[in-house]
């Protein structure tokens, strides 16, 4: 990260005192000018994030026995953590249990497994496929502009209506079962249902990294090319040794941002498959059983979503630190290339 | 220095944070002041979209005869979900100008226990003699009254009378009508079994109608493991299994089975009253003038079906109780409740309408209706309803898919409901 005085290069050689005079004003406006930005942070999203993990350490209200009221459930310690991590619950003799099928807390590393499957496997599609599309779009033919627009058209849809959409293509009487003449319950089996999201899911985000790294491309100079060929080097050579390293930046950010989406994928499940499939819950992500809970504790969600922030974060933050160095030199170096 | 007052502006915002947060935290619900039991004065009816146009006009009804207790209608949107977060979010405030709230049957029981509701017990006693026992007991949480039936509906057996020429009255006479389907080679039965609240209703349906219960009395105690709840259950899985009950239809929400049981490949349909009237006008359909109903097939006669439906509640926030109470009444009136039939389609909870006859020539299914709504069992009247709901849902798919054994799905079952009323 740069601070504010780092990016404004002094210009000219002044005096020692009012350098620094210079630079404690610049400072104090430069703090002056992100101040709205703070503040708006720390209200959207400083405060829900406090809020959560205050209340995921107090316990979901219980049954007073006496008169079936709700009572407040006080501090619960890591309690709701270990029923998500360890999958404990309390019995209702207030012994710790390992919490039985059809309890949420029973389906986190199902749900946990099946968020980061999605993940993995939707990502690795959506960048070969989304490359292919964007070498298709950057290329200069007739009637190029219809293709950018139709490559794009799956991406401007709301994912609520991608999922309806599919919802019908995947319907047993549907078009899918139709045209293959199999009869398949895309949204009940636990393979197909699978299948069903990730299908949908890289339909719909393909354009979105094919846009980021049509971006990228276009910033290789044509020059580099002109030289391959003038070595005479294969298509396949001049796609690894120039396409390839020149769009890693772009590529990179791209793959980053599907990254954090598809951890936090809610509405293309939660409508397509209702988190359903196998054994009823194959399709189910983290943000599905985050939703659920809610309906039942809303403590017990906090510490969820907590988790799942965790997850998502550190998920993240290991990218950003394997290969995130390495973006910005070879982006920096790139700019420089480009002058 | 200005750079202190800087950080003076970030502490005071970190301090507004941590006053944001300590308002956040809700207290349980108090009782209301005894003196707002006899107040009267304005109030705002809350309900979900007003699709069929009845609400406003009833409203408008009880304005004209009351004009200083005037009602305003607050309405939600036609999510079932965004109408109860909202309801919660606003009992959570105490909001006082949410005076009379409709509530869908499997809700009441939490906001009871949540004690946002006025117990309709003493002044604020209804006449519950003329409604449908079963509609009653959706709004009776540890044997008080919270909230006054308003709506309701039950599920139905629609048969193709073309090929089957009595309808079965019970499970067993059901399954070996399939003989018929198979000649006519079409499906034979089916209801929703998807993996939503649907399946609850269903795999209720089953348990209910062979003797057993999910839940006991306390809404929280399981009460799974009896021969009779193993029954039901097991007569859905051997039915799936041997495919009286089509493969697809573990796919099958309202819709689907509608629209393959009006295009004829369907004998039997479990479903709600809403399917009769498209069965005989939609264009698609080809069963217009080949099916009847009954009610659904129990152990030994009539089975036990879940209740729909919504009931209308008071808020212990209310500020004018009284005029609330009265207007509570109104709605259970047979007037109110004629005209809700004849203009929403809306099935009444006052037992003697169903014979009338001017409403029976619009609505011919009333009749058949009544004895499934009379026969029916509500759902789980718990305060943990989502959560014993997906105790239900995940175990019953399970042993229906053939992935779980009965007994096994229904002691999980069992285990899942107590973990939930423990607080997990």
């Amino acid at each position: 990260m740069t601070t504010a005085t780092d990016i404004v290069p002094p210009t000219t050689p002044a005096p020692r005192a009012s350098k620094s005079r210079k630079r404690n004003r610049e400072t104090r406006s430069a703090l002056w000018l992100i101040l709205p930005t703070i503040v708006l942070l720390a209200i959207v999203i400083g405060y829900p994030i406090v809020t959560a993990i205050i209340q995921s350490f107090q316990k979901d209200p219980g049954l007073d026995a006496a008169t079936g009221l709700f009572v407040t459930g006080g501090f619960a310690g890591v309690a709701n953590y270990a029923h998500w991590l360890f999958q404990q619950c309390m019995s209702s003799t207030g012994q710790t249990i390992a919490c039985p099928p059809g309890n949420l807390g029973a389906g986190f590393w199902n749900a946990a497994g099946v968020t980061f499957f999605f993940t993995v496997v939707t990502v690795i599609l959506e960048t070969v496929i989304g490359t292919w599309f964007a070498i298709i779009m950057n290329r200069t033919f007739r009637g190029r502009g219809l293709v950018r627009a139709a490559i794009l058209v799956p991406w401007a849809i709301p994912t609520a209506v991608t999922a309806k959409l599919w919802y019908f293509i995947f319907a047993f009487a549907g078009i899918a079962n139709a045209l293959f003449h199999t009869s398949i319950l895309w949204t009940s089996d636990e393979w197909a249902s699978r299948f069903a999201i990730i299908i949908a899911d890289t339909w719909k985000t393909t354009p979105f990294m094919a846009l980021l790294i049509l971006a990228g491309l276009q910033l290789i100079p044509e020059e580099v090319y002109e030289a391959a060929r003038m070595d005479g080097a294969s298509t396949f050579r001049t796609f690894t040794t120039i396409t390839l390293p020149l769009v890693k930046p772009a590529l990179m950010v791209a793959i980053l941002f599907r990254i954090l989406d598809a951890l936090r994928m809610y509405d293309l499940p939660a409508i397509l498959t209702g988190g359903g499939g196998g054994n009823g819950n194959a399709t189910t992500t983290l943000s599905i059983l985050v939703i659920k809970q809610v309906r039942s504790g809303y403590n017990s969600a906090s510490a969820l979503s907590t988790i799942t922030f965790i997850i998502i974060f550190l998920v993240a933050f290991i990218f950003v630190r394997v290969l995130g160095t390495n973006v910005v030199r070879t982006q920096e170096a790139q700019q420089k290339g480009a002058k | 220095m200005r750079a202190q007052r800087v950080s003076l502006v970030i502490a005071s915002i970190a301090a507004a944070g941590l006053v944001l947060t300590g308002c956040s935290s809700s207290g349980s619900g108090g009782t209301g002041s005894d003196n707002a039991l006899t107040s009267r004065g304005p109030i705002t009816y809350v309900q979900g979209k007003d699709n069929s146009n009845v609400v406003r006009p009833t409203i408008d009804r009880w304005n004209k005869l009351h004009p200083k207790e005037k009602v305003t209608f607050k309405e939600q949107s036609d999510q079932a979900d965004q109408q109860h977060d909202d309801l919660v979010q606003n009992f959570q405030a105490k909001n006082k100008n949410y005076d009379v709230v409709d509530v869908d049957v499997v809700w009441t029981a939490e906001f009871a226990a949540k004690g946002w509701l006025q117990p309709l017990t003493g002044k604020m006693a209804i006449d519950t003699s003329g409604l449908l026992k079963p509609t009653v007991a959706s709004a009776t949480y540890n044997g008080k009254l919270y909230a006054a039936p308003q709506t309701s509906d039950g599920g139905m057996l629609y048969y193709r009378s073309d090929l089957v020429k009595t309808p079965p009255t019970t499970w067993d006479e059901m399954m070996s009508d399939c003989s018929i389907a198979k000649k006519a080679g079409i499906d034979c039965y089916a209801g929703q079994y998807a993996k939503y609240e649907g399946l609850t209703v269903n795999v209720a349906e089953a348990i209910n109608s062979a003797g057993g219960t999910i839940v006991g009395s306390d809404g929280k105690t399981p009460t799974l493991d009896t021969p009779e709840a193993a029954k039901g259950l097991q007569n859905l899985v051997d039915a799936y299994k041997n495919g009286n009950i089509p493969k697809a239809a573990i796919t099958y929400q309202e819709e689907q089975g509608r629209m393959s049981f009006e295009a004829g490949k369907l004998l039997f349909l479990r479903n709600w009253p809403y399917v009769y009237s498209l069965a005989k006008t939609d264009g698609s359909s080809k069963v217009k003038t080949t099916f009847g109903i009954a009610p659904l097939p129990g152990a030994t006669g009539i089975g036990a079906s879940s209740l729909g439906g919504h009931n209308a509640a008071i808020s212990v926030y209310s500020a004018h109780k009284a005029t609330a109470h009265d207007f509570v009444e109104f709605l259970e009136s047979a007037e109110t409740q004629k005209f809700f039939a004849t203009q929403g389609s809306l099935a009444p909870v006052v037992a003697s309408l169903y014979t009338d006859a001017a409403l029976d020539a619009k609505l011919p299914y009333l009749p058949v209706l009544l004895k499934s709504i009379s026969s029916a069992v509500p759902r789980p009247v718990t305060p943990f309803y989502p959560a014993v709901s997906t105790a239900v849902q995940d175990n019953a798919y399970a042993a229906i898919k053939g992935d779980k054994s009965v007994a096994k799905a229904l002691s999980d079952m069992q285990a899942a409901i107590s973990a939930a009323s423990s607080g997990n």
